[in-house]
């Protein structure tokens, strides 16, 4: 039944080219809310036990001579990851509400994106997964080269040369393991026994690929450049979504079909993952245009995750995961705020020309949003960020304490440039006086009044909210699926 | 073999050269001939391809110089197929005189490629290469209003010409060595001699005629201005039907002709043959090809770049010498020709609609004709290796096959090189694609504002819907040629 989500969501995409534009974001919507229904009812319905291990949905030929099957799957990191897709998308469409020209490319790559993210977390065929994962890369070039708006033909370009690149590794990996176990199905390729030699090599091809679209360290450059180029429903997918289909290609594939490799390379990744955490957040807290400081937060975040997968014990794996499911809504609230609300309005990203808007007073709901927005992303407890991050630091503790030491200081750094950009964007004291007039909100000559949040906006930022929230306050209702599933997998035997 | 039975096995020929004779008086005797040629010459075609479909299963003819076999009437019907095409995209052109010619020179090319497809003899495969050849030389230069035409003309002529005596004199020695022309008989023969040097001169000789055929490099220098200044159709002709021949000649040649002097190309124990051979200029042609297309501002010339690199990634499945190998090479140059029967087509209207074929011409696309640009995007998408396109399949299926057949993967080497320079080609790719999807058409441009033509648009989305049903189900294709090869 989930695997629903994808067909609908192509569906709709194909559908949307045909449609005269007044309908077209109708169509993205049903489209979106259908895929996150769907994914609703999986989480609520299926039983604990049978998310404990990867239990085929779909399993037919496609070439047989070649060993390729249609084949899908679902566990509890898929269903995990298959929600936050569904979330992302919902509030992606309703962000991008007011898209006023060439809406139907627009929510056309857009639902692309969507549903080839749907097809690599529900995948359990190598060479399908390959085909969701590369199936992504062109539709962000479109998205942010027709749509964006800072050097967006430059930031385009880089994002996409830089995932292409990575996927050329991937692709080197992929056949590697093909041709040496003669199948393409993740269940037979994860018992399959590769020589030890062949892994040393194998693993760090694989994960290098998979890391340089989930934004490691020093691979990680396209990331700010191309999400601040991106349009708000762009950057929030992208930073939300699609950085992870690396990490979770990663965990899938890279960790559980050469667990001996990744125990010879374990370490590495975790001392890139600490020294993303904290380089990130230092440069975050130097940046002045308010979406780089959230690009480099991203970064930082997604450092979190590649430590908890190489932390290799069911914790830090579940951990990882969580932080996926938790970074996903929250990055999409910060670009919504700084995109969306903030940018359309005021015209300039730029913190110092914000500090001078009163914008705490002029949008009061986006002050709320970005509040609560803030806290999740520092770690607040309550919010989704501080379970995940608990959990992984935790289960990083067991085996590499420094590294919990070099990440708590990371922390202090992460809330020193969120306090940094909410105060300069919302709460800014350097009001002109000249922009001071009787019985008005002191906003620059500029501002566009008759904007107010719209309802899309407002619904979309809510769904999001309450997400994080939820999770926060009861994270056990992801963590009891997702623990039984990453004890399954084979890295952990 | 009476000469009835032998014309009933050549039908398919015979209806091609009997469609020639008669449109060229069809062009002779009709005062506005462009739309009756086409015509006679489209249905000349469908009848040849129906032929082929009514042929045995199993034959030879003439001794087994040609031979009929599902693979050979898998290929000729695709041969048959992309002339048909380019006969149809000449309709379109901005016509050119002596329509009548220049249809029978592609229905003759295209005997000669059936030719090529169905021999198994190297003298036949000859005659084949010179009545393909010198066919195309004249479809090059045949815009005589247009002088880089007619230096394209001249350089692959010279090129060409220069490139069979190769060929004739490799052939020639081999002939000495084996004392047979027959392929099959030649690789007995071949085995027992292996490490003369007059083999290895033999057999540089003989590859070097066909390396000039698919555009490898450095035998690539024609192919930039032949695809850039000849006619449109001619282009397409030779990017499409004169390739998909070539390769499979070429791979008979190797595996069958010269199977028990392969040597191998692995990087920690190459030995000497014509593997390694291949793989040399498989790798040239990449590196070349793309980083040539790099810096090209002309759509076709980016394309005839891309062309010689394509060739390279195509090379690497003949270089292990396995039936799967030479599978997906099959497999990857048809889908190939497909893609560049297409592009050529949407380079054609936009050049009839704006004057030129370089990046500007085709910037706004987008908004001047929403199915040309949706189609090129297509086209060009799968030339990059995106998937869920036919390209991207087909790479896939091509290094897998080459890392199969070596052991311990000991031809990622090749396999690295050939990935390298897909990355490097999607850079260029979504070049043009940005002037097509993201640049603006510029206002002034009233050319841009005529009307299109629905019947060519509609035949280039027919190719590029083939191009999309076999990346989703390449079944099609792959199961015919593995039953074919086996």
């Amino acid at each position: 039944m989930i695997a629903w989500t994808i067909y609908i969501t192509f569906a709709g995409a194909v559908l949307l080219l045909f449609l005269p534009r007044a309908v077209a974001r109708w169509v993205a919507l049903c489209t979106a809310v259908a895929g996150l229904a769907l994914a609703l009812v999986a989480l609520v319905r299926t039983p604990i036990a049978e998310l404990a291990h990867f239990r085929t949905i779909v399993r037919v030929p496609w070439v047989p001579q070649l060993g390729m099957h249609y084949h899908l799957a679902i566990d509890g990191v898929s269903l995990t990851m298959v929600l936050v897709t569904g979330i992302s998308a919902v509030s992606t469409v309703l962000f991008s509400w007011d898209v006023s020209h060439r809406q139907n490319e627009f929510f056309f790559w857009l639902l692309v994106v969507v549903a080839g993210c749907y097809g690599v977390f529900l995948s359990a065929d190598l060479f399908l997964l390959f085909v969701f994962y590369e199936l992504v890369i062109v539709p962000k070039y479109f998205l942010i080269a027709i749509f964006g708006s800072t050097n967006k033909e430059y930031g385009a370009m880089k994002l996409t040369l830089y995932s292409f690149f990575g996927g050329m590794f991937v692709f080197a990996g992929i056949l590697v393991a093909y041709v040496t176990a003669e199948s393409l199905d993740l269940n037979e390729l994860a018992h399959f026994p590769f020589s030890p030699q062949l892994q040393s090599w194998a693993f760090p091809v694989l994960f290098l690929g998979f890391a340089v679209l989930a934004g490691v360290w020093p691979l990680h450059t396209w990331a700010p450049t191309g999400h601040a180029a991106a349009p708000t429903a762009g950057s929030m997918l992208l930073a939300g979504i699609v950085m992870k289909l690396g990490s979770y290609a990663g965990l899938r594939i890279a960790m559980n079909l050469f667990p001996l490799g990744f125990q010879l390379w374990s370490k590495s990744i975790a001392l890139l993952a600490v020294v993303g955490i904290v380089y990130a957040a230092a440069v975050a807290l130097r940046q002045r245009d308010l979406k780089f400081v959230i690009g480099y937060s991203s970064v930082s975040h997604m450092g979190f995750v590649l430590l908890g997968l190489a932390t290799a014990n069911v914790l830090g794996v579940s951990g990882a995961v969580l932080q996926m499911f938790s970074h996903g809504v929250i990055a999409a609230l910060l670009f919504a705020v700084a995109g969306r609300m903030i940018y359309s309005r005021a015209h300039t990203r730029e913190l110092e020309r914000l500090s001078r808007l009163n914008l705490g007073q002029a949008l009061p709901f986006a002050a709320v949003t970005f509040v609560i927005a803030s806290a999740a992303s520092m770690g607040i407890p309550g919010f989704s960020g501080f379970a995940a991050e608990i959990t992984i630091l935790i289960g990083a503790w067991e085996r590499y304490p420094v590294a919990v030491w070099i990440t708590g200081a990371g922390i202090v750094l992460v809330a020193a440039f969120t306090l940094r950009a909410l105060k300069q964007s919302f709460f800014g004291d350097r009001i002109e006086a000249t922009a001071i007039q009787q019985g008005r909100v002191p906003v620059d000559p500029d501002w566009n009044e008759q904007e107010s949040i719209s309802v899309a906006e407002k619904t979309g930022a809510c769904l999001l909210m309450v997400s994080t929230l939820a999770i926060g306050l009861y994270p056990r209702a992801l963590l009891d699926r997702i623990m039984p599933a990453v004890e399954a997998m084979r890295f952990l035997k | 073999m009476s000469y009835l039975e032998l014309l009933k096995l050549a039908s398919p020929e015979a209806t091609v050269v009997a469609t020639a004779l008669v449109v060229l008086s069809v062009g002779l005797m009709i005062r506005r001939p462009a739309a009756p040629c086409v015509s006679v010459a489209a249905l000349g075609l469908a009848l040849a391809a129906g032929a082929v479909a009514l042929l045995p299963r199993q034959a030879t003819l003439l001794g087994g110089v040609l031979v009929i076999s599902p693979l050979t009437s898998l290929f000729k019907i695709v041969c048959v197929g992309l002339a048909l095409f380019t006969v149809l995209l000449t309709r379109w052109e901005k016509t050119p005189r002596h329509v009548g010619e220049y249809l029978a020179m592609i229905l003759l090319a295209t005997v000669g490629l059936m030719l090529l497809v169905e021999s198994e003899d190297l003298l036949m495969i000859f005659i084949g290469l010179e009545l393909l050849g010198l066919s195309l030389y004249v479809m090059v230069a045949f815009d005589k209003s247009d002088i880089r035409s007619a230096e394209a003309g001249l350089k692959y002529f010279l090129f060409g010409s220069v490139s069979s005596a190769f060929t004739l004199f490799g052939i020639s020695l081999i002939y000495g060595i084996a004392g047979t022309t027959a392929l099959a008989a030649i690789s007995e023969k071949l085995g027992a001699i292996a490490g003369q040097p007059l083999l290895a001169v033999g057999i540089v000789m003989t590859l070097v005629g066909f390396a000039f055929k698919i555009a490898a490099a450095p035998f690539h220098l024609w192919a930039p201005d032949a695809y850039q200044a000849a006619p449109v159709p001619s282009a397409a002709f030779i990017a499409s039907g004169s390739k998909v021949a070539s390769f499979l000649v070429l791979g008979k040649i190797a595996l069958v002709g010269f199977a028990s002097v392969r040597g191998s190309a692995a990087w920690h124990g190459a030995t000497a043959g014509w593997s390694p051979l291949l793989a040399a200029l498989a790798a040239m042609s990449i590196m070349v090809g793309n980083l040539a297309a790099l810096v090209q501002s002309n759509v076709r010339r980016l394309l005839a770049y891309s062309a010689v690199a394509h060739g390279g990634y195509t090379l690497i499945g003949l270089v292990p010498g396995s039936r799967d190998g030479f599978s997906a090479a099959l497999f990857y140059i048809t889908v190939y020709a497909v893609t560049l029967m297409g592009a050529f087509g949407v380079v054609g209207l936009v050049r009839r609609q704006s004057g030129g074929d370089d990046l500007s011409n085709f910037s706004g696309l987008h908004s001047r004709s929403p199915i040309l640009a949706a189609c090129m995007g297509v086209f060009l998408l799968s030339l990059a290796g995106i998937p869920p396109l036919a390209g991207f399949f087909g790479k896939f299926y091509l290094f897998s096959s080459a890392l199969r057949g070596g052991t311990d993967q000991n031809l990622l080497w090749l396999v690295g090189v050939a990935l390298f320079g897909s990355f490097i080609s999607l850079y260029y790719y979504l070049i043009v694609l940005k002037a097509i999807f993201v640049e603006a058409a510029s206002p002034s441009d009233a050319v841009a504002r005529a009307p299109w033509n629905f019947v060519p648009a509609m035949l280039i989305s027919l190719l590029a819907a083939a191009v999309l049903l076999l990346g989703i189900y390449p079944e099609v294709l792959t199961a015919r040629i593995l039953a074919a090869l086996s």
